[in-house]
């Protein structure tokens, strides 16, 4: 369709996915993001941490672009995804989020049945011909989700009927539907208890073989359990980001050891 | 997929540039388009229909405000009255005595037309009756220049307004085409002309074959009166409902019967309230027909829900802090709402009430049953206390009324009341505004 | 004596209850209000009020019952070969009534004396004489024994209203008294006036109820005098509406389908329009439209809302019917015979229930959660697929219920029909062709000098009945609705 603008790319598990240079955020007069660099690697579980307020949620939502629903917002910056920059005018959000998935801090299923809150992002995009291939993406989806054999029996039943973590589980399986490439958690356990956020964490895991995920919590110890790379962002300023074994046993800017040894946060 | 797409050999993903859109996406967008000029085309159709509206309301009904007159200085001595009384047809001795005036100021300013007597009384109407009356009325005015208007009948009145023209007009005993010539020669010589029509403000109805002579003003003072009763009584009775409801109340079933109530008969229709003041006030109670006290009472019944719902939503708004505060130091439930909370809601209450009676004013359908239309209420009420009970018409019943006669002279003057109704509405709403945005309170 | 004037004795009587209560209070704790039990304003208020409420609260029992029992005295006067062929006993009654009024005019205007009104033996024809000069309206001569009951009527009025007056007055200064004697410093005024005010609130609340009360009872009552005279079943599955216009006789046909049948058609046509528009009107400000476009267009649109229905009714009547008429009538398609149709009335009535429309399904468009939104998003749905896939089938039945609100609005609308709808009753297909609604007939069928006794005027009740009955249905129904999805979201 059109030659050029195909990226070819060598996919090695250590590839940079999103590349993010010098973004800055304002909420109308409020800057709310300052100068944040950060590499994020294909096939790796980055975690975004830091007090309340930090901006690391505002700073994750610049990833797909979620903050243009909000009117007041401005991105200053690069953000790009796969070397292209996602604020470009010519970008279709749409086809961004299609791409970039995302998780938030409540399950927030459609008030439809499971099979349907599943199938509508492949319908949307068209990415089953017919039913048959809807059923399969709707299994595969519920199965990477690691939810399938709890409601397997009951597709039909509304999802808003599920328990929390059910819930949430559903939701990942939603955005691993549309085939995304990143997958982006706003605390995604946050309003879960903690056999639920056990599952989900281990879902996490697993999902990392396939995609790069982006995980924003308020919990250090969720950080050091999921993730490879931390990221420690204090009132907008990412302060410190590498592996997260360097980050939580031996950081380096004295803020970031504040905040993990409990002092500040 | 499409053949812009590419499988990365290790995830099985196709991998597109973002910038790339296929014909899918391109579909997506353009549907997206449709569907925002749907909400476009939505807004727009609404707003064009209340362009129409009011386009169609100023167009017809401001010819109302203006009124074709014929204007001639008359002198009459004493010596001409005597003889004129002593004559077999009075009034003609006048109309003629009017002709040779009006002949003569024709003549001054160079003008030639022919004219009789019959077409004076197309035109004018009973000239000499007018004249008679007034100086019968007013003997000191004898032997000084008057200036007379008289109103032009209401055809020449829509010959001036366009309503009436030479190619549409047939020969009737109200006008002639060769009126016409003299209505042109009148209106050469400035003799004939539209003024200001005060007497539609302050007139009263006329019968059903003078849509000329009709006015809106009695019908004003029976909204009024009518209004007073609403006021005196909805809200009242509505603050007082409120704050039982909201302060009081505990929870039993009597409690969910009055708010069941209260959110029905706020969708009730209108004509069954005028269905229960036709049986209640007067198959029930005789009370006169067509009155404003019955009118005010039926409306009183209407506007309640409205205000109390108001009122309601204005108390609830008024933190609890206040309350405690003022149970803190020891005040009764009751003084605390009456001494802070009530005052606090007062500009939300007064607000919810000027917007119920603003929706009172203009409410048609009840009046109907009532007996407020199909009389021609001729005169103001004679004092206040009369002004209850005398029967009176309304605004809306009076609009309504002008409509429903088959005179079209009338729709003018329907148009016309509607731009007074309308601008009383807009005069209570803009109050309201003014309210609330002075004593707005966040908390 | 006026009402008037009772009225303003007995405030005077409180007023000075209340100025002896107060004092009377002081004086007992030795001029300290210290060592009062409540304010001494509530001492006088708790006066004023004993003497105000029994009083006033006598005031409206007797005006609502001495008529009842005046009436039923004098109804026994009439005997039955008063009562001529095709009349009724209520007719007579209603012109005893008249006579009674037209004699108190006669005798205020000086016309008649006293004993000249009261003689029993007064010659007919001259009293209907005076009377009408009186300007009272008498149809026919009247005849002895309504004369007589007249007379009777009137006098026990009379001192009916004397003796009220009295025991008014008497309950006043009754209240006033004993409890001017109870207060003491240690009296426990505030609680008692509270528990009176708290009373009073009560029955001001208690004046929903009985408004419904009153307007069932009035349905009720007079359809049921309509069903004696006209059988139910012919009202109910009548398929032609033609009532006689002389007056009583068994002329009339009065089958309610066909209003039925227009009033459906003719709101069918509004919500046509209505709903489109309004519902995407509400979708654009709330999902798409800038705040300030909507800080602009929403309260253009709710301008809509507040103009009164006589203004639509003209509008249809001599804007959108003619303009119509150009169209389709015989100078275009044809289809037109006059500018009043269902058309012109179902258009202009859509007009009207846009704004109504649109603000309801806005607020239930506002309260679907954002969240909801978010996620539909996050996966790339386009804001169109959102609204269409996610938010509206959630706000779902809130729409309903916004849409049958508008519904029962556009059934029980008067002016609109009454101006712009016709008046012929007819069971047609044709949007284009006259036709009437069940408000209009009611309408019509009370307006005028139809009596309120014969089939022509009662059938109105039971159109009433109808209307009210379909309406509250409808409200309780779309009432229901509405709260249960706003619970799904609170």
């Amino acid at each position: 369709m059109n030659d050029m603008t195909r990226v070819e790319r060598a996919v090695d598990s250590k590839d940079i996915k999103i590349n993010a240079k010098q973004v800055q955020v304002y909420y109308g007069d409020t800057h709310a993001i300052k100068d944040v660099d950060v590499e994020i690697e294909d096939k790796t579980v980055t975690a975004f941490i830091g007090p309340s307020g930090c901006g690391k949620s505002t700073f994750l939502r610049c990833l797909n672009r979620m903050n243009d629903t909000i009117d007041i917002c401005r991105v200053q910056g690069d953000i790009l995804l796969d070397g292209e920059d996602i604020y470009d005018k010519r970008v279709d959000p749409v086809q961004l989020r299609a791409k970039v998935g995302m998780v938030f801090q409540k399950p927030n299923p459609f008030p439809k049945s499971i099979y349907d809150n599943v199938a509508y992002g492949p319908r949307i995009h068209g990415l089953a011909k017919n039913k048959a291939e809807l059923d399969e993406i709707v299994e595969k989806s519920l199965r990477r989700g690691a939810i399938w054999d709890e409601v397997k029996d009951r597709l039909d039943a509304p999802g808003t009927g599920l328990s929390g973590g059910q819930q949430q589980r559903l939701c990942i399986a939603r955005a691993v539907a549309t085939e995304p490439e990143v997958l982006l958690m706003d605390e995604p356990c946050s309003a879960l208890d903690p056999i639920a956020t056990a599952q989900v964490e281990e879902l996490i895991d697993e999902l990392r073989s396939r995609y790069s995920v982006v995980i924003v919590t308020h919990s250090m110890q969720q950080a050091a359990r999921v993730s490879q790379k931390t990221a420690f962002f204090h009132l907008g300023n990412l302060v410190e980001f590498g592996e997260t074994g360097q980050i939580f046993t031996n950081p380096e800017d004295p803020r970031t050891e504040s905040y993990i040894t409990g002092r500040i946060g | 997929m499409t053949d812009a797409s590419m499988q990365s050999p290790e995830t099985g993903r196709h991998t597109v540039s973002l910038t790339a859109s296929d014909a899918r996406t391109k579909k997506r967008a353009a549907a997206e388009k449709r569907f925002r000029a749907y909400g476009i085309t939505a807004i727009a159709t609404g707003l064009f229909f209340l362009i129409v509206l009011f386009a169609s309301i100023l167009s017809q009904g401001i010819p109302a405000f203006q009124r074709t007159v014929v204007s001639v200085d008359f002198t009459l001595t004493q010596q001409q009255q005597e003889q004129a009384e002593g004559t077999l047809f009075k009034t003609k001795a006048y109309s003629d005595l009017f002709i040779s005036e009006l002949n003569s100021e024709l003549a001054e300013r160079g003008i030639s037309v022919d004219f009789d007597a019959a077409a004076i009384e197309r035109l004018l109407g009973k000239v000499g009756g007018t004249i008679r009356t007034f100086y019968a009325e007013n003997p000191d005015k004898l032997g000084e220049p008057i200036e007379f208007d008289l109103a032009a009948s209401s055809r020449v009145d829509g010959y001036f307004k366009g309503r009436v023209s030479r190619d549409t007009l047939q020969d009737s005993r109200f006008l002639q085409l060769s009126d016409l010539d003299l209505v042109d020669a009148l209106k050469e010589a400035g003799i004939i002309k539209q003024v200001f029509n005060w007497p539609f403000i302050t007139g009263a109805d006329s019968g059903v074959d003078n849509p000329g002579g009709a006015g809106i003003g009695a019908s004003v003072v029976g909204s009024f009166f009518m209004m007073l009763v609403v006021l005196c009584l909805s809200l009242p009775i509505g603050v007082a409902a409120s704050i039982y409801l909201e302060e009081f109340a505990p929870q039993n079933r009597f409690t969910d019967l009055i708010e069941v109530n209260i959110s029905n008969l706020a969708a009730v229709p209108s004509i069954v309230f005028g269905i229960l003041g036709l049986a209640v006030f007067i198959q029930f109670m005789h009370l006169p027909q067509s009155a404003p006290l019955v009118g005010g009472l039926v409306l009183t019944l209407m506007t309640l829900p409205t205000i109390i719902i108001s009122t309601r939503a204005s108390l609830k708004a008024v933190p609890p802090s206040i309350r405690d505060a003022a149970l803190g130091v020891g005040a009764s439930k009751m003084q605390a709402v009456f001494h802070h909370v009530l005052p606090l809601a007062a500009p939300g209450i007064l607000t919810g009430t000027i917007i119920g009676l603003a929706q009172a004013l203009g409410e048609t359908a009840p009046l109907l049953l009532i007996g407020m239309v199909g009389f021609v209420a001729r005169g103001y009420p004679d004092g206040f206390l009369a002004g209850f009970t005398e029967p009176n018409s309304a605004m809306p019943a009076q609009i309504y009324t002008w409509a429903a006669r088959a005179d079209v002279g009338f729709y003018e003057k329907a148009w016309g009341g509607i731009i007074i109704l309308l601008m009383f509405l807009l005069t209570m709403n803009i109050i309201a505004i003014i309210l609330r945005r002075r004593f707005e309170r966040r908390w | 004596m006026p009402i008037v004037w009772l009225f303003l004795i007995v405030i005077a009587i409180s007023a000075v209850g209340y100025v002896l209560g107060r004092s009377r209070a002081l004086h007992s704790a030795g001029g300290d209000s210290r060592n009062l039990h409540s304010l001494p304003t509530f001492y006088g208020a708790n006066v004023a009020l004993k003497a105000l409420i029994p009083a006033f609260g006598l005031l409206i029992a007797w005006l609502l019952l001495q008529p009842l029992y005046v009436n039923s005295q004098v109804s026994g006067m009439i005997p039955d070969t008063a009562i001529k062929e095709g009349s009724s006993r209520s007719l007579v009654m209603a012109e005893v009534r008249r006579t009674a009024d037209g004699l108190n005019n006669a005798v205020s205007q000086g016309l008649l004396t006293e004993i000249e009104a009261a003689n029993p033996n007064a010659d007919n024809a001259e009293v209907t004489r005076i009377l009408k000069e009186a300007g009272q309206v008498v149809t026919s001569d009247i005849t002895q024994p309504v004369l007589l009951a007249a007379q009777k009527h009137r006098v026990m009025n009379t001192t009916g209203y004397s003796i009220m007056s009295v025991v008014i007055i008497l309950a006043a200064l009754a209240g006033t008294g004993i409890s001017w004697w109870q207060t003491h410093a240690e009296y426990r005024a505030r609680n008692v006036v509270e528990q009176g005010v708290r009373a009073l609130l009560l029955a001001a609340a208690s004046i929903a109820v009985l408004t419904t009360i009153g307007i069932v009872l009035s349905l009720v009552f007079n359809t049921w005098e309509f069903f004696k005279l006209y059988p139910a079943s012919d009202f109910f599955f009548g398929t032609t509406w033609a009532p006689s216009f002389s007056g009583r006789g068994g002329a009339s046909d009065l089958g309610i389908i066909p209003l039925l049948w227009g009033t459906f058609y003719i709101s069918l046509v509004a919500l046509l329009v209505a709903v489109p528009i309004g519902l995407f009107a509400a979708i654009y400000l709330s999902e798409y439209a800038s705040p300030r476009v909507r800080s602009i267009a929403k309260p253009l649109l709710e301008v809509l809302a507040g103009i009164p229905t006589i203004v639509y009714g003209l509008f249809a009547l001599l804007t959108v019917g003619p303009l119509l008429l150009d169209v389709f009538g015989d100078g275009g398609l044809g289809w037109m015979k006059a500018g009043t149709a269902v058309m012109t009335a179902g258009l202009v009535m859509g007009i009207m229930l846009i704004p109504f429309v649109s603000s309801l399904s806005d607020d239930i468009i506002n309260a679907v959660p954002q969240a909801m939104r978010d996620g539909s998003y996050g996966l790339g749905a386009t804001q169109s697929e959102t609204i269409r896939q996610v938010v509206l089938p959630a706000a779902l039945p809130g729409i309903v219920g916004a849409i049958l609100l508008a519904a029962s609005r556009a059934i029980g609308e008067t002016m609109i029909v009454v101006l712009g709808a016709g008046a012929a009753a007819r069971l047609s297909l044709n949007p284009f062709e006259a036709m009437t609604t069940v408000t209009a007939k009611i309408v019509s069928q009370l307006t005028g000098d139809a009596d309120f006794a014969s089939p022509e005027a009662l059938v109105a009740f039971a159109l009433g009945m109808t209307l009210f009955i379909l309406t509250l249905g409808l409200n309780i129904f779309a009432l229901y609705i509405v709260r249960k999805y706003r619970e799904q979201y609170e």
